[in-house]
Order: C-alpha cells, then sequence, then structure tokens
C-alpha cells in the first residue's frame, strides 16, 4: 500500500555529534542513521567528524573508521570488502549501492548514509531482509531436472553459457529491490527486481526442466507484474546489472506462452 | 529487549529523485490527468450540443487564463504520455534498456513533448488568433 510519509515510530531526528579530534584538518562529514532496539527512541541521525587524512577511500572504510576509533556501537553488515558478498549494501548519498565499492570523493558535501530503503530496521544499517529471503526460496533457486543423474556433468553449449551472463553475478544485496518504488508498496506481493531476475536466470538455464511450472509460479497479478518498468534498480545496481531487462524478458516468455 | 515494532527505514524522504522514477510517476500523473481532460472534453462536446448559449459559457471559460492553464496542461499531458507511452512499447518489445539508452531516451521525451506542446500552441494561436 502507498504511504507516502513514516510511521509514527518510524520518524528521524537529529542525534549526537562526533567531533574530530582538533589536529584533523581534513574532515567530512558522515550523517549515519542510528536505531536502538535496546532503547524506546526513535531512530535518529549521528553527525561524525572523520578526518579523510586517515581514513581510506571508500565508504565502508570510513564506516569501519567510525567502529574502530569513534564509536564502537555502530552496527552495520560488511565482509568481502569489494563488491562479491553483497552484505554492506545501504543507501549511500541517495542512492542504494555497496558501501565496500563507493568512492567517499564521489560524494558532494556530506555524506549521508541509511539502511536500505523502506524495510524493517533491525540495528542502525542492518535492515532485516526475511521477506527477500523468503521470496528467494520462493522462486526455488536450482536446476529443477526429471532427467535421471548420468553420472556426468549436465553440459551446456556456450551460447547456452552466455544466457547466464549479466544474471549469475548478482549477490543479492536487494539494492535494486529495496530502490524500487513498486517494491516500496507492494513488497509483501511483489517479488522485486533481485528476486525476478534470480527467477529469470533459472527460467533461461538451458539444463533446467521446469521453464513451464517457473512461469506459472510468477503468473501472478503481483508477483511478477507489479513491475511498471521504473528501471530505479537498473540505475542503481552496483554490479552493474539490469534486473529490468531480466523482468521484461519474463513478460515477453509469457505471452510466447500464450 | 523491548517489544516495540521494527521501524521502517526511510525511502521517499532519502532517496535522490532518479531521472527513472521521476519520468515514471509523471507518466502515472499525467495518466490521471488526461482522464480529467476527458471528462472536460465530454463536457465542451456536451455544452456544444446542448445549444450556443451553453456553447458560448464553456468557451468563454475556456478562454479565460486559467482555461488556457488547464489546456496549455492538457496539452503537454498528452504529448508526455503519447511520447513515453511510445518508450514504454519499446520497453515491453524488450528495446531500450541499457542505462545510456533509458537515460537518452527519457530526455528525448521530455524534450519532445515540451517542443510539441508549444508547437501545437503556436499552430493553434496562428490559426485562430489570441
Amino acid at each position: 500500500m502507498v504511504e507516502l510519509t513514516l510511521p509514527k515510530n518510524s520518524k528521524v531526528s537529529e542525534g549526537q555529534t562526533f567531533k574530530a579530534p582538533s589536529s584533523a584538518n581534513n574532515i567530512k562529514l558522515f550523517k549515519v542513521y542510528r536505531y536502538n532496539p535496546d532503547q524506546n527512541d526513535n531512530p535518529q541521525v549521528d553527525t561524525y567528524e572523520v578526518d579523510m587524512d586517515t581514513c581510506g577511500p571508500m565508504v565502508l572504510d570510513a564506516l569501519i573508521k567510525i567502529k574502530n576509533e569513534i564509536d564502537p556501537t555502530l552496527t552495520f553488515r560488511r565482509s568481502c570488502r569489494e563488491g562479491v558478498c553483497g552484505s554492506c549494501a545501504m543507501n549511500v548519498d541517495g542512492t542504494n549501492t555497496l558501501a565496500c565499492i563507493k568512492d567517499i570523493s564521489e560524494i558532494k558535501g556530506d555524506a549521508a548514509i541509511y539502511p536500505l530503503p523502506h524495510m524493517p530496521v533491525i540495528k542502525d544499517l542492518v535492515p532485516d531482509l526475511s521477506i527477500p529471503y523468503a521470496q528467494y526460496t520462493s522462486i526455488k533457486p536450482w536446476v529443477q531436472s526429471d532427467t535421471p543423474v548420468s553420472g556426468k556433468e549436465r553440459l551446456q553449449s556456450p551460447d547456452e553459457r552466455a544466457k547466464l551472463d549479466g544474471l549469475w553475478e548478482c549477490v543479492l544485496c536487494f539494492c535494486c529491490t529495496t530502490s524500487c518504488p513498486s517494491y516500496w508498496w507492494n513488497g509483501d506481493r511483489y517479488l522485486g527486481p533481485a528476486i525476478l531476475l534470480q527467477a529469470y536466470r533459472w527460467i533461461v538455464d538451458s539444463r533446467d526442466e521446469n521453464t513451464g511450472s517457473r512461469l506459472d509460479n510468477l503468473e501472478d497479478p503481483f508477483k511478477l507484474y507489479r513491475c511498471h518498468t521504473i528501471m530505479n534498480c537498473t540505475k542503481t545496481c552496483p554490479k552493474s546489472l539490469n534486473p529490468a531487462k531480466a523482468i521484461a524478458e519474463t513478460k515477453k516468455l509469457m505471452l510466447e506462452r500464450m | 529487549m523491548n517489544s516495540r515494532t521494527r521501524p521502517i527505514s526511510p525511502h521517499l524522504q532519502v532517496y535522490k529523485p532518479q531521472i527513472t522514477s521521476v519520468l515514471s510517476i509523471l507518466h502515472r500523473i499525467t495518466g490521471v490527468g488526461l482522464a480529467v481532460g476527458a471528462l472536460a472534453l465530454v463536457y465542451w462536446l456536451n455544452s456544444a450540443a446542448y445549444g450556443p448559449e451553453a456553447f458560448n459559457r464553456t468557451q468563454e471559460f475556456m478562454a479565460t487564463w486559467f482555461g488556457r492553464l488547464l489546456l496549455f496542461g492538457w496539452t503537454w499531458a498528452l504529448f508526455y504520455h503519447l511520447c513515453n507511452g511510445i518508450r514504454h512499447l519499446f520497453w515491453d518489445a524488450g528495446m531500450g534498456f541499457g542505462l545510456p539508452n533509458v537515460n537518452f531516451t527519457g530526455w528525448i521525451v521530455v524534450l519532445s513533448s515540451i517542443i510539441f506542446t508549444l508547437g501545437s500552441w503556436f499552430i493553434g494561436y496562428g490559426m485562430v488568433g489570441g
């Protein structure tokens, strides 16, 4: 359902400011969303003054520096620090991206950092991704085949394999899904761009024999057809993939089999 | 631990307007505007069928600055919705999904809708005068 404003318990207020030591002379302000489930307060935005002369180049470097040196209570997900795990997905400077591959120098002015948009927040920059994960389960993301196992690999031609390019690279960070206004309003029933790209990845896999039932599963006014080709997904994907294109191809397959 | 429900993270409040989403919501808004415009068109035709007095009243209202503003808005809404609709037809055929392409065709739609609108009014005023 469309709700343009935040519910009462989600309204964000101004928080604390953490000053940099007076020796610092290359300061950038990081305005970071904070929410502590152990207190009864609403979320707030804390301001951290970070000395850029002693900070790495990426947004994740700044967050780690804040956690190590300024405020150990700051909570966020991170792992690979090179854009392959998808853990540090967040809203940086107004669009979704992976903090580890987002250059701080690309941000003009103060750096605003929020969790992935329109998701329940567990703590600080950590959103609850239970629903997208359950939606991922619903598309059965594995090769389904009735052909008995031969003891060898299931072979693909180079052309068949090429169809998976631009799809297999998805790291399920949900930057695209949480950039989509349609998912904001209908995320309980619409699968969202990340899951639909994954669904298409199995639909076009030549080794999979359940294409028909995969399409049946998506034949629904909400699951697939809440995509209105807004294209925020493709615009924001930190891996430069094209979920909107994958969804359009899925819609075409729906038409072709009618 | 307490039992309060988790807050929802900010969305419209923090997400920067994108060429993609702004043009998309404009498509929706112009669509709604055109539906209202269709009612106005019916009203205009109806008044013409009703008789010269009613027709003149409608014409007089349409000639006020407010009436002209409405007509101008509907003209632009029509051309924007038309041009962006054509863009959507290409997307439905699976074409034009590359990001540079999306940006380019988006600006083409904005520009052409403005040119068509101004052109229509230019021709309109040329034909019937102020």
